[in-house]
């Protein structure tokens, strides 16, 4: 059976350094980090990257009022895409827009939040908010765009740990070519730095980012990097069928190639590079494509001792054979993790690359880890290339989740 | 306190429970939910701020009382007297 292509024609997103992708993308070329540094209940100051997008640009107070944080990053983002695509879905069948939105977790911030209020009632559940339930269903995100926009189709969220922002991507591919809708609003959401739970764990199992400067806290591939810097983000993409986005004539930023997403069944924690390797590889196998094919590889990488070292080894393992290596680059050094968005909006930092050629670096690499100096690597300056056709995005989550999306240039 | 420092509290608990909603013009005899946009959950909410805030308990049974700012007064006043 011939598939649907499938294409990407809208983009919106807010990052800890941009609200558009416009301002995101000329971010990540002069070198501007979003990291700042925050107070984390119990926790005192850490850095952090937080959004800077106006909640009430689509929602009134009281929908902020009742709703989370991570509902309207999602609202923000899908109502962005929409304007970016020139879509007005009241002359659409609602019915037949789906909603795909990767998540890495949920509820924990809207639990923090009610333990510590009833805190002050010397924990009487009395005082516990009846908004509690609805606030943490794990479809919270998605469900608040549905409601927000009207949508009936189908809307929930995909539970992926950090590997989560190219499943929406994915998920919506999948179910456009499976015809149960004909247009899609897939991407990535998180509101994690909200949570102390998050940067507790992290600090238990030494892998929270510290730094004098909060900007060089994020710092992927270099000696001296010491963990995570949690972020919250989104980035969601219309997609479409190729028929119907030229019927009407869209925008086109680029098409989906191939993906794999697979498991390495080995570790609650640590990565596997075998099976990440394999990702990589599925991922091209699907794209019908080689390695000679790939031109510019986002890493997953998260400024972790250990992870950042066996992500090179997965990717140098794949590329080996080749004759000039891809380029690779990594986002989180700009924007920290940003969790279930962090491949959803790594993706939109590259894409631009399509247009102006200029791979964004890695920044923030005072002296490169020799066991993370892999050819092709970007670092701390942009890079002008010769072609970049294909984008291969890579993201890795606990539990030993790993997703790659293969993302290349549209050709009619 | 007075009915009128009673409908005050209450329209101070409103104006979070509903931000979008100008209460400049509330009536106070006419039913809240005909003059502005509040729903059975704004009112658990307000049951809920009225606990919070002045430790006040308004059990389901007498929900209806919460009905309009003036049976707001009727009904509240009484409970705060009881508080101080």
């Amino acid at each position: 059976m011939k598939q649907s292509r499938i294409v990407i024609t809208g983009v919106g997103l807010t990052a800890p350094n941009g609200n558009t992708l416009a301002e995101f993308r000329q971010n990540l070329l002069n070198g501007v980090s979003g990291i700042t540094t925050i107070d984390v209940r119990y926790m005192g100051r850490h850095p952090a990257g937080l959004c800077t997008f106006d909640p009430l640009k689509y929602q009134k107070k009281k929908d902020v009022r009742i709703g989370t944080r991570v509902g309207s990053i999602s609202i923000y983002c899908a109502r962005e895409a929409l304007a970016d695509a020139g879509v007005n879905l009241d002359t659409r069948d609602k019915s037949r827009v789906g909603i795909y939105l990767g998540i890495t977790e949920h509820g924990n911030v809207e639990t923090e939040n009610e333990v510590y209020n009833i805190s002050q009632f010397k924990y009487d559940t009395k005082f516990w908010t009846h908004h509690h339930n609805p606030r943490t269903v794990a479809n919270n995100a998605a469900g608040e765009v549905s409601l927000n926009l009207g949508i009936t189709g189908p809307a929930y969220t995909i539970g992926a740990a950090c590997a989560a922002g190219n499943m929406g991507l994915i998920h919506a591919a999948q179910m456009l070519r499976l015809g149960e809708i004909d247009f899609a609003l897939g991407g990535g959401v998180s509101e994690s730095p909200q949570t102390f739970g998050i940067f507790a764990g992290f600090k238990s199992q030494n892998a929270l980012a510290a730094h004098a400067d909060p900007t060089k806290a994020s710092r992927p591939f270099d000696k001296a990097r010491n963990g995570i810097v949690i972020s919250e983000g989104g980035c969601i993409y219309t997609l479409e069928r190729l028929e119907d986005a030229q019927a009407r004539g869209a925008k086109i930023y680029g098409e989906i190639a191939g993906y794999c997403v697979n498991s390495d069944a080995t570790d609650y924690v640590l990565p596997n590079p075998e099976r990440q390797a394999e990702c990589v590889r599925k991922a091209i196998a699907h794209a019908g494509m080689t390695i000679e094919d790939i031109d510019l590889v986002n890493t997953h990488a998260t400024s972790t001792p250990q992870g950042d070292i066996q992500e090179c080894l997965a990717i140098a393992e794949v590329f080996k054979d080749r004759s000039t290596p891809p380029h690779i680059n990594n986002t989180k050094s700009f924007i920290g993790h940003c969790m279930g968005a962090a491949g959803a909006l790594e993706l939109a930092g590259n894409l631009p690359t399509f247009d102006d050629l200029i791979v964004h670096p890695t920044i923030n690499v005072d002296e490169l880890d020799p066991q993370c100096d892999i050819p092709g690597l970007v670092i701390n300056q942009p890079k002008a290339a010769k072609r970049v056709d294909v984008i291969l995005n890579n993201s890795f989550g606990m539990l030993g989740i790993n997703s790659t999306l293969v993302i290349k240039r549209f050709v009619a | 306190m007075t009915k009128d420092d009673c409908k005050k509290l209450v329209i101070d608990i409103i104006s979070d429970i509903a931000p979008d909603e100008d209460l400049t013009a509330i009536k106070p005899e006419i039913k809240l939910r005909d003059q502005l946009q509040l729903d059975s959950m704004d009112f658990l909410d307000i049951v809920m701020e009225l606990r919070k805030r002045h430790g006040i308990e308004v059990p389901e049974t007498d929900y209806g009382q919460l009905a309009s700012l003036e049976s707001c007064a009727e009904y509240l006043t009484p409970k705060f007297a009881q508080k101080s």
